[in-house]
């Protein structure tokens, strides 16, 4: 990862295995964990996320949250580009086949 | 206010009405004991001995408090963490009530089996501290003879295991110079985060001061260094950077304010706002063995001292940052000026600030003292 990853609607993306997103009970209150650090996302962005299955494409997620919300699919996919792109920004997502593995890190570092 | 709203807030009325919510994250310091002997240790003066330690079924009772009262995070720290034998069912404890798990361990003790079963456990995140980037000063420092090396070999598998790995590099000046060498140990070692952090003078630290504190120059040349590779890194190693306190213009906002966000417990189950708490010795701290975390963060007079506004001097009662900074750090107010309730010096409106400012340069141009090593019975002093 040497440069900045763009999105786009081809990507199956995952929240990082390090990150959580959450119900907390107590607060009835969404939020996502990662290493000291907390994120409260609103509705629209929890309902993007847990579609994040890492098997979908974006382009599916799409659909399917125009369909269920009744919203031109322009605008849907304007939100989930921005919300996951700045994610993706944070380290907190990962791309199918794209994952940071330990390797891959050491090798790109070292090269 | 009404008995409903209690609840739902989980906190007390008298909380509330300072805009204090639930906290955030729990700092589980599981034991004092620890192989190696930092003369900047963050733990207090006097430390727990084992038998003073809590048992399993208790750390596991506040957990689950900690978890219903809302709390995200746990840190589970030390001393060495991994002392405990019981360290895997504290953390699968933690991932079964919802607690994201961080270990903040300096990794001496631990092997790919241990960390496996960790991994198997649930454990979220794992913190590995280093001394230094050259071996013979990183074991000097730690006390710890082979300390340096097992810690690379310890944070590899950390990796190897699946796990995500942030390092901690404590930074003073005797191994300032070497920030450079930090970053690109973290890279080398896949790390996702470093977090470079200058020696901040309670304890053990603030008997050891003139031996770790830099001159103002190497302070300004390591921020810069740090400021040109958090550019250049974006994206691909996270970097935090703590400077210290007898430098800075504005003082830290320590903890996110007195008894707002986070909660520590001792071993021996002693519950306080913050590490250095015990320093201000005239607080009366509450247990964990005798009171439910819950009770604490409403009632506990240790954590009702320094909060919000009504405790400050006028100097910062004045001050339109007073809810920003909160008034600085309650335990080096106390540390440097025998008053806890003072204007923490390192902000510069305090009348003290340029003494402060001084005495450190007039350390830091001095020859650096020999180390204070931390032990649990006692001290030792470096020999020569």
């Amino acid at each position: 990862m040497t440069a900045r990853a763009f999105i786009d609607e081809q990507d199956v993306l995952s929240l990082c295995s390090f990150v959580r997103l959450q119900y907390n009970k107590p607060r009835q209150q969404w939020v996502i964990q990662g290493p000291e650090r907390l994120l409260e996302p609103d509705e629209t962005a929890v309902a993007i996320l847990q579609k994040l299955d890492g098997k979908k494409t974006l382009e599916t997620i799409i659909d399917e949250l125009a369909d269920v919300y009744q919203a031109p699919r322009d605008t849907i996919a304007r939100d989930v580009c921005a919300l996951l792109q700045g994610l993706l920004d944070k380290g907190f997502l990962q791309q199918a086949g794209k994952a940071i593995t330990q390797a891959q890190h050491k090798k790109e570092v070292t090269s | 206010m009404t008995q409903a709203q209690v609840q739902e807030t989980g906190v007390s009325p008298a909380l509330q009405a300072m805009g204090i919510g639930r906290p955030l994250a729990l700092l589980a310091e599981l034991s004092h004991r620890c192989p190696l002997q930092c003369p900047y240790c963050s733990n207090p003066l006097e430390l727990d001995e084992r038998s003073k330690e809590m048992a399993t079924k208790d750390w596991l009772r506040v957990l689950s408090e900690a978890a219903e009262l809302g709390m995200h995070q746990v840190h589970l720290s030390g001393g060495e963490p991994t002392v405990r034998k019981d360290l895997e069912e504290l953390v699968a404890h933690c991932a079964q009530v919802g607690l994201y798990t961080n270990l903040i361990t300096s990794g001496v003790l631990l092997d790919e089996r241990r960390l496996g079963k960790l991994k198997e456990s649930g454990l979220d995140h794992v913190q590995v501290s280093f001394q230094d980037t050259e071996e013979s000063n990183a074991d000097r420092i730690g006390g710890y003879q082979g300390g340096h090396r097992k810690k690379i070999e310890v944070a590899k598998l950390v990796g190897k295991v699946g796990l995500p790995l942030t390092i901690n590099a404590v930074m003073h000046r005797q191994n300032l110079e070497h920030v450079d060498d930090f970053i690109a140990l973290a890279l080398r070692l896949g790390a996702q985060r470093i977090e470079i952090a200058q020696v901040q003078y309670y304890g053990w630290a603030l008997e050891n001061r003139a031996a770790f504190m830099p001159t103002y120059a190497q302070l300004q040349k390591a921020t810069e260094v740090v400021e040109s590779a958090r550019e250049r890194l974006k994206g691909q190693l996270e970097i935090d950077y703590v400077v210290p306190d007898y430098y800075a213009t504005r003082p830290k906002n320590c903890m996110g304010g007195w008894g707002r966000q986070f909660m520590y417990v001792a071993p021996s189950g002693e519950c306080l706002p913050c590490h250095a708490a015990k320093c201000i010795t005239h607080l009366r701290f509450d247990s964990v063995m005798e009171h439910s975390l819950g009770w604490i963060w409403s009632h506990s007079s240790a954590f009702n001292k320094y909060r919000g506004t009504e405790w400050m001097p006028p100097l910062c009662k004045g001050c339109e940052r007073r809810e920003i900074d909160w008034g600085g750090c309650r335990c080096q107010a106390m540390a440097l000026l025998g008053d806890a309730a003072e204007t923490d010096p390192a902000c510069s409106l305090s009348p003290h600030h340029k003494d402060i400012f001084q005495l450190a340069e007039s350390e830091a141009a001095a020859a650096p003292p020999p180390f204070i090593y931390r032990r649990l019975r006692g001290s030792s002093v470096e020999p020569p």
